[in-house]
C-alpha cells in the first residue's frame, strides 16, 4: 500500500466508467472501468484483441465510445477528436509513432499546434521560436539529437520514439498514454525510453503504459490492470503482484498460473 | 564505422542530387545551348519567348505540385483549363463587363477543383486518379457541350492583357519587354512558396503527404487539406485558362489535351516525390524550364519535335529513379 494510487483520498485524474465500444457486430470493449491517479504510472496489459488499444483510442479522442463516460479532473468530458483530448491535457503516443518522416523534429513536435501569429484566420509559423522551444523541451527531457532540423526519417527507432514522447509532452500534457513504446526498439534503446517515462512522472505527469513486456511493466509502473476479451479482468499495485500472476491474467487465469507462464513472454 | 560513414555520404550525395540535380540540368542545358547557338539563345527575345511558352505549363505544374505533395494526382487540369478558357471567352463575347469576365476563368477552376476534392472527401473514392480521370472526361465533355465543339473567338484586349500583354523594358534592347504572364508566374510561385513554407496550413500539406495518420492524430483536418489542394490545383488551371485566352484570343474546345501529363512530368523532373511530402516550388519551376529549354533548344537546332517527346520521357524516368535510389538508401542501417 505504498503507491500513489492508495495514498489518501486523492481523486482520480482520469476515470473511464463503463466504456463500451462496438464496431458493427464486434464488441471490442464491454463496460470497462479505468482509474488513473495523479502522478501515477498505470500499466495496462492484455492479449492481442483484449481491447487495450481500443480503450486508449477512446481515452485519446480518436474513437467515440458506444456507451459509458470519461471523467477528467472530476468533470465529465466528451471527446470528439484527438484535438479535444489534447486541449484538456490528454496526449497519446501511438504504436506506429504517428510522426511525419519528411518533416524535421521541431515541426513534428508542434505539428498542428505551431507557434506563430494569427493573420486573418491563418497561422504564420514562427520557425525560430519553434526551434528554440523544441530544443528547450528536448533538453528538459534529457533527449539528445544532432539538430532539431533533422528530419524524423533519419532517426533511429529509439530517437523517433523519444521525439514522439516529446511531442506528447510539449504542451504540459497531464496524462500521457503510450501504446507499446518499446515494442519496435533495439534492446539498448529500451532503457532510455523507460527512463524517459520515469522522468515524465517526476515532472508530474500521469502515464498509462500499454506493454507486452513484463520487464517494462515491473520497471516503471505503480499499478497494473489486465483486460481480457474486452472486459476488466484484474488489477493490483505492482508491489502486490508478480510477473507470473500478471501473465496469468493476460491468459485469463487467476491464482495458480505460475506453472503455465513462461518468463518474459 | 567506416562503412557506415561511406553509406551516409552516399545517402547525402543522393539527397543533394535529388534536391539540386534539376538546377544543374537547367544550367547544363543553358550552357550547351549558349555554345551551340551563341547569338540566338541568349538574346532577350529568345529568353522571354521561353517564358511565354512555358507560362501555361508552369501554372498547371504549380497546382499539380501542391496536389502531389499530398501523394495525390490531378489528371483533370487540362480539361479544367479548356473549360475555363471556353466559359471565359463566351462570357466576354457575350458582353460581360471585364472585371466580372476576368474572374470567370479562375472561379470555374476553383469550382472544378472543389468537385475533385468533394469526390475524394465526401464520396470517398479510393484514389484521386479515379476522381480526376472522371473529371478529365466530364469537363472536356462539358466544354464541347457548351461550345457545340466549335471555337469561340473575339476575346477583348482587356481580357487578353494577362496572357499577351508586354511590359516594355528598354534595357533589354529596342523591342525588349517582359511578358505580363511572366509576372503572373512570379506572383503565383512566390505566393505558393510562402503559403507552403511559412504558413501552418502549408506545413500541414507536407504532413499529410508524409504521414496522413500522423496528420490526423495531430488534429489536422485532412479532408479540409485535400479540398484546399485540389481547389488550388483548379485555381491555377483556371488561371492558365485565362492566360490561354489571352494568348490565343479564343476558347478552343480541344485546348490543353494532354497538358496534365506535361505538368506531371515537370513536377517529377523538378524533384518532387510521387510518394508525397517532398519537393520545392523552385524545383518545380526548374522542371518546367527543363521542358521549355529542351523544346526551345531543339527548335533552334532544327531537330524534329519528336525528339522532344523521346527525351522528356527519358528524363522523367531518370528523375524518378533518383527518388527510388534515395528511398532505398534512406532505409539503410
Amino acid at each position: 500500500m505504498s503507491d500513489a494510487a492508495h495514498r489518501g483520498p486523492a481523486a482520480p485524474l482520469l476515470e473511464a466508467r463503463g466504456i463500451t465500444k462496438r464496431f458493427g457486430a464486434i464488441t471490442a470493449l464491454d463496460g470497462v472501468h479505468l482509474r488513473l491517479f495523479p502522478g501515477e504510472v498505470l500499466g495496462v496489459v492484455g492479449d492481442n484483441g483484449a481491447g487495450k488499444s481500443t480503450l486508449m483510442k477512446v481515452l485519446s479522442g480518436l474513437h467515440a465510445p458506444t456507451d459509458g463516460e470519461i471523467v477528467f479532473d472530476s468533470r465529465t468530458v466528451v471527446l470528439h477528436s484527438p484535438r479535444d483530448a489534447q486541449n484538456i491535457g490528454i496526449e497519446m503516443v501511438y504504436q506506429d509513432l504517428a510522426l511525419a518522416g519528411n518533416l524535421p523534429i521541431h515541426e513534428n513536435i508542434y505539428l498542428g499546434r505551431e507557434p506563430g501569429r494569427r493573420v486573418l484566420g491563418f497561422t504564420i509559423v514562427d520557425e525560430k521560436l519553434s526551434r528554440k522551444m523544441a530544443m528547450e523541451h528536448l533538453d528538459r527531457l534529457n533527449i539528445t539529437v544532432k539538430s532539431v532540423d533533422q528530419s524524423v526519417e533519419e532517426l533511429s527507432g529509439g530517437q523517433a520514439q523519444a521525439v514522439a514522447i516529446a511531442r506528447a509532452t510539449a504542451f504540459e500534457g497531464r496524462v500521457v498514454i503510450m501504446d507499446e513504446p518499446t515494442a519496435a526498439l533495439a534492446i539498448k534503446e529500451v532503457g532510455k525510453v523507460l527512463d524517459l517515462i520515469k522522468r515524465l512522472k517526476d515532472h508530474g505527469a500521469s502515464v498509462i503504459l500499454i506493454s507486452h513486456r513484463m520487464d517494462d511493466v515491473f520497471f516503471v509502473c505503480d499499478r497494473v490492470m489486465a483486460l481480457f476479451h474486452g472486459r476488466n479482468f484484474e488489477e493490483a499495485p505492482i508491489a502486490e503482484t508478480n510477473r507470473n500472476e500478471v501473465i496469468g491474467w493476460i491468459m485469463g487465469t487467476r491464482g495458480h498460473a505460475a506453472g503455465l507462464a513462461h518468463e518474459g513472454a | 564505422m567506416a562503412v557506415r560513414s561511406t553509406e551516409e555520404a552516399a545517402r547525402r550525395r543522393l539527397r543533394t542530387l535529388e534536391k539540386y540535380g534539376v538546377f544543374g540540368m537547367v544550367l547544363l542545358m543553358a550552357v550547351v545551348l549558349t555554345l551551340l547557338q551563341p547569338d540566338i539563345f541568349l538574346s532577350a527575345q529568345n529568353l522571354t519567348n521561353i517564358l511565354r511558352q512555358v507560362a501555361m505549363n508552369a501554372l498547371l505544374a504549380l497546382g499539380l505540385y501542391v496536389v502531389i505533395l499530398t501523394a495525390g494526382i490531378d489528371l483533370s487540369v487540362g480539361s479544367i483549363m479548356a473549360l475555363s478558357t471556353m466559359l471565359l471567352a463566351m462570357a466576354d463575347v457575350a458582353g460581360w463587363p471585364w472585371p466580372l469576365a476576368i474572374l470567370v476563368g479562375p472561379a470555374i477552376g476553383v469550382l472544378c477543383g472543389l468537385v475533385n476534392g468533394f469526390g475524394l472527401t465526401v464520396l470517398r473514392l479510393p484514389h484521386p486518379f479515379i476522381m480526376t480521370l472522371g473529371t478529365l472526361y466530364t469537363l472536356r465533355g462539358v466544354t464541347n457541350l457548351v461550345s457545340g465543339g466549335r471555337p469561340v473567338s473575339g476575346v477583348s484586349d482587356t481580357i487578353r492583357f494577362l496572357g499577351s500583354g508586354e511590359i516594355p523594358m528598354p534595357f533589354l534592347g529596342k523591342f525588349g519587354s517582359i511578358p505580363v504572364s511572366a509576372v503572373v508566374l512570379l506572383v503565383c510561385y512566390a505566393g505558393t512558396a510562402y503559403f507552403l513554407n511559412k504558413m501552418s496550413i502549408g506545413r500541414h500539406i507536407f504532413a499529410v503527404g508524409g504521414n496522413p495518420q500522423a496528420a490526423r492524430v495531430s488534429g489536422i483536418d485532412v479532408n479540409r487539406i485535400l479540398l484546399v489542394v485540389y481547389g488550388m490545383s483548379g485555381f491555377f488551371a483556371g488561371l492558365a485558362g485565362l492566360l490561354m485566352a489571352g494568348r490565343t484570343g479564343a476558347g478552343f474546345p480541344n485546348a490543353g489535351i494532354g497538358a496534365e501529363l506535361d505538368a506531371i512530368a515537370a513536377v517529377i523532373i523538378g524533384g518532387a516525390s510521387f510518394f508525397g511530402g517532398r519537393g520545392t516550388v523552385l524545383g518545380v519551376f526548374a522542371g518546367v524550364l527543363v521542358m521549355g529549354l529542351l523544346r526551345n533548344g531543339l527548335n533552334l537546332m532544327d531537330v524534329s519535335a519528336f525528339w522532344q517527346q523521346t527525351l522528356i520521357g527519358m528524363i522523367v524516368v531518370g528523375a524518378v529513379f533518383v527518388d527510388v535510389l534515395r528511398r532505398r538508401a534512406g532505409r539503410g542501417p
